[in-house]
């Protein structure tokens, strides 16, 4: 037997009204394997990683997580499973400093988890590991700034601190690059780089190059449907998929 | 909402100076007392610390979680009958007594916290409006405890079998130290991991629930801790008053009760502790000079909702600054 | 349980419904329109009946009252609207309803402070004094009847207004989209004003009109605004139709169930049972109605915006 896939879709369905944004979607991610999603805007992508985390409740269709059935789970419990995920818009604590919210991010998989009385001892060692972590996405001298006081590029770094802490299986990267500078996507990009390796990524992404040059294998959303999947050149060379960008060619070289 | 400034420091000690002068100002007031009208000084205190109590309840769940219950009387009045109805019965004593209002308190928070918490925003304000209605309303028509004329009580709980109650200065000091406890303990739970969640989710539930938490469940745990507190206030109000009534759990009461948490600054424990205890002297030192009160204090509240970010203990941290 | 109390009891029901229904009217549409939650508007009502007597007072004349009464009503709702409304519009619910708290406490000590302690009341107009027979041993307040009448005509006259009027029809959008309707260039902050001055004028109407009835005091819109909530949240929040089915409802579930809720039980226990449980469930009714609708359909029976 083969190890089961990380992360593995089967025939995923999804309609909202008469609209159906995600249509018999199968694909899967192996571990350690960086699988990016593109696709025109309102392709589904977007759509399809709030159902993998639980966000959203298919129509129809299997989601496995490291061959775990979780299509009917909670997003938390997905979650504790080892499924992680950043959100389009930035999504972090904004009260909590960055310290505090790569600690948070931490404490499910802890014995503490929901104590009800402090736990000195257990935070400063969940603290030594966030700062850690904040590390290697360069916001080491950032720890103690509330996160409502961080720049855009440093929030979606953080959030990305906060995916990447608790050692997940799976990691759900939606648009990472979106609205952050040249120069933070590019450090973004490096730091992704870094991490290839750690854990199984599904990358939803409009930045082509960030795609390319970080995707093992390439899926091309469209209309909800897989169009193409598969090696990032021969996806590229494909003729469903120029069709698809078609007027958006530039982007795709 | 609660902002996280970068003065930590200077809000930590705040967090330990207002609580450290008030709990000592209350330890002295009996003695204060001997030299005023004793008997009123001392029921004025108690007051004011069994409603410390219930609003410190209710900014867990408000400030802390940012749920506006808009039915925490309910509590108040399921605490009050519970001493009501087991000194009816022969069975007030606080050992027993205490921890069964607690149970009927919880036991209220879990069932409604279960159905309320599902809700969002307006809907959660007037789901738990409903709630507390049901049981205004119920308690209207239990007729074998007095009904809508409420229900006196015969004597105050024993302790132990000890008459410890009966005494007015010894009432005090055991409602001090019911409220110290709780203080401190509601201190260590925010503080707690379970707090810190709590606080997070209020900000943003999607993020915490990506991260493997159940954000349901930690609001109704929050909820349901809350509620048994009010209800051990509750007991506390009935013992104090030798009565208790539908009158509770009026949904003014419970308006009262948040605008204690706000005038004071929530989310912070202290500042519901100073609220409760601005508004009820407020009350009194008004009521003292003008039967219509209410027209100053009404204003008093508008505006601190227009101009007071932070209540009372945002004020003292301007002041501070 | 007779066929004329049950005539009697669905009558004295409907006469509340329609009550709630002038109430809930003007509460539901600064709660659509505005997304803001006026704890204040029971006082609209107790301030149309003092208004109601203050002019019957100076003229004498329940005709000439009224009128003057909504007037009244219309300016405070304007002033309270400029002075204080506005600037909670974008504050959070908690914000407003703490305001609005704080405004009950005002207009509840105010009326005594300007009238008394004491509860006041204002005699029955003459002309409409008598009683109407309806069927064989049963007769009814012919005033009773007036206000029921009165209040379908209103109810009619507003559906008319929101369906057939560009200010109805600006209103019903800013229930559903506010930020669309601004966008077409409307003077939102105008548009608030009326809907929300003409809401605290459909509550004194109400006010008005019950004030022969009952007696005028300091408090008396406190519980009805509680069941003007549950009349919105069971409706659904901004839609008129649904406060006015709500209404209804609400009015005959609790009035019928205070009287027949212990009968009613007597069929399935014991008598002293239903003698127990009878009160305590007609009086928890339609709160329990209203949490159910929440938890099942937190939108109302009528949700107004229909936005994904």
């Amino acid at each position: 037997m083969t190890e089961a896939p990380a992360l593995a879709l089967d025939g995923l369905t999804k309609s909202f009204g008469s609209l159906v944004v995600s249509d018999a979607v199968s694909l899967s991610v192996r571990p350690g394997e960086i699988h990016a999603l593109i696709g025109p805007n309102g392709a589904g992508k977007t759509t399809l990683i709030h159902q993998v985390s639980g966000h959203l409740r298919p129509d129809a269709g299997r989601i496995a997580l490291a061959g775990t059935d979780v299509t009917a789970m909670a997003p938390h419990r997905r979650a504790r499973l080892g499924l992680s995920r950043t959100f389009q818009i930035t999504s972090v604590i904004p009260a909590a400093t960055a310290r505090q919210n790569v600690v948070l991010a931490l404490r499910p998989a802890t014995a503490a988890g929901l104590r009800l009385w402090p736990d000195p001892a257990g935070d400063a060692a969940l603290a030594a590991r966030a700062g850690e972590t904040l590390a290697l996405v360069g916001l080491e001298g950032r720890i103690d700034i509330p996160a409502s006081d961080l720049s855009h590029g440093e929030r979606r770094a953080l959030e990305l601190a906060m995916a990447l802490a608790p050692s997940p299986r799976v990691l759900l990267l939606d648009e990472p690059m979106a609205g952050t500078g040249r120069e933070e996507s590019a450090h973004l990009l490096r730091t992704l780089a870094a991490l290839k390796g750690r854990c199984a990524m599904l990358l939803v992404e409009h930045d082509m190059h960030a795609v390319f040059s970080l995707a093992d294998r390439v899926s091309v959303l469209v209309g909800g449907r897989i169009v193409a999947s598969g090696a990032p050149d021969a996806v590229r060379a494909d003729p469903a998929v120029r069709a698809a960008y078609l007027g958006d060619e530039a982007a795709l070289c | 909402m609660k902002a996280a400034g970068p003065d930590t420091a200077r809000r930590l000690s705040a967090a330990i100076l207002i609580p450290l002068v008030l709990f000592a100002a209350l330890a002295l007031l009996p003695l204060a007392a001997q030299f005023g009208p004793k008997a009123y000084i001392l029921s004025l205190g108690t007051r004011l610390m069994i409603f410390a109590l219930a609003a410190i309840s209710l900014d867990l769940i408000l400030g802390y979680g940012g749920m506006v219950s808009f039915g925490h009387a309910a509590f108040l009045g399921i605490g009050g009958y519970a001493a009501g109805i087991l000194v009816d019965e022969g069975r007030g004593d606080l050992l027993l007594a205490l921890p069964l209002a607690m149970a009927a308190s919880a036991l209220f928070a879990a069932a409604t916290g279960y159905v309320s918490i599902r809700t969002r925003g307006v809907a959660f304000i007037m789901i738990t409006l409903a709630f507390a209605q049901m049981a205004y309303f119920f308690a209207n028509t239990l007729s074998a405890y007095g009904g809508s004329d409420g229900l006196s009580l015969l004597a105050r709980s024993g302790v132990a079998g000890l008459p410890l109650m009966k005494n007015d200065t010894a009432f005090f000091y055991v409602v001090l130290a019911i409220l110290a406890l709780a203080f401190g303990a509601c201190r260590l739970l925010v503080a707690s991991p379970f707090g810190q969640a709590l606080e997070a989710v209020r900000q943003n539930p999607g993020r915490m629930a990506a991260m493997g938490y159940d954000t349901d469940r930690i609001k109704l745990i929050a909820y349901a801790i809350s509620g048994t507190l009010c209800g051990v206030a509750g007991f506390l109000l009935a013992n104090q008053t030798e009565f208790v009534s539908p009158s509770y759990m009026a949904w003014q009461r419970s308006g009262e009760l948040i605008a204690m948490v706000v005038l004071g600054g929530m989310g912070t424990l202290h500042g519901a502790l100073l609220g409760a205890v601005a508004f009820l002297a407020l009350e009194e030192i008004l009521s003292d000079l003008t039967p219509h009160w209410r027209l100053v204090f009404g204003p008093i509240l508008i505006l601190v909702v227009l101009m007071g970010r932070g209540g009372l203990v945002g004020l003292i941290g301007r002041m501070r600054r | 349980m007779s066929t004329t109390l049950l005539v009697v009891q669905m009558l004295n029901g409907l006469q509340l419904g329609i009550l709630l229904f002038l109430i809930a009217a003007g509460l539901t549409l600064v709660f659509g329109v505005m997304d803001f939650v006026n704890l204040a508007h029971g006082v609209q009502y107790m301030l149309g009946a003092y208004l109601a007597v203050l002019f019957w007072r100076l003229t004498g004349s329940f005709a000439l009252a009224l009128p003057l009464a909504l007037v009244a009503a219309f300016a405070i709702g304007l002033a309270l609207e400029l002075a204080i409304f506005r600037r909670l519009y974008a504050r959070d619910h908690l914000d407003q309803v703490l305001a609005t708290f704080g405004l009950i406490l005002i207009l509840n000590d105010g009326v005594k402070a300007l009238f008394g302690n004491a509860p006041l009341s204002l005699p029955m107009p003459e002309a409409l004094s008598g009683a109407v027979r309806i069927m064989d041993g049963l007769s009814y307040p012919l005033y009773r009847l007036v206000l029921i009448a009165a209040g379908l005509a209103v109810a009619a006259g507003l559906a008319l207004l929101v369906s057939r009027t560009r200010a109805g029809m600006l209103v019903r959008a800013g229930a559903s989209d506010a930020a669309m309707v601004s966008a077409l260039g409307v003077d939102i902050g105008r548009l608030f004003s009326l809907v929300f001055a003409f809401g605290a004028m459909l509550a004194a109407f109400a006010g008005a009109m019950a004030a022969p009835l009952l007696s005028v005091e300091s408090g008396m819109g406190d519980n009805l605004l509680v069941l003007a909530f549950v009349v919105i949240v069971i409706g659904g929040i901004g839609s008129i139709r649904g406060a006015f089915v709500a209404s209804l409802i609400v009015g005959l579930v609790d009035t019928l169930g205070r009287s027949f809720a212990t009968d009613i039980l007597k069929l399935a226990f014991s008598p002293s049972a239903a003698n127990q449980a009878g009160p305590a469930i007609a009086s928890m009714a339609i709160y329990i109605l209203m949490a159910a609708i929440l938890f099942v359909r937190p939108a109302g029976l009528f949700p107004a915006s229909r936005s994904a």
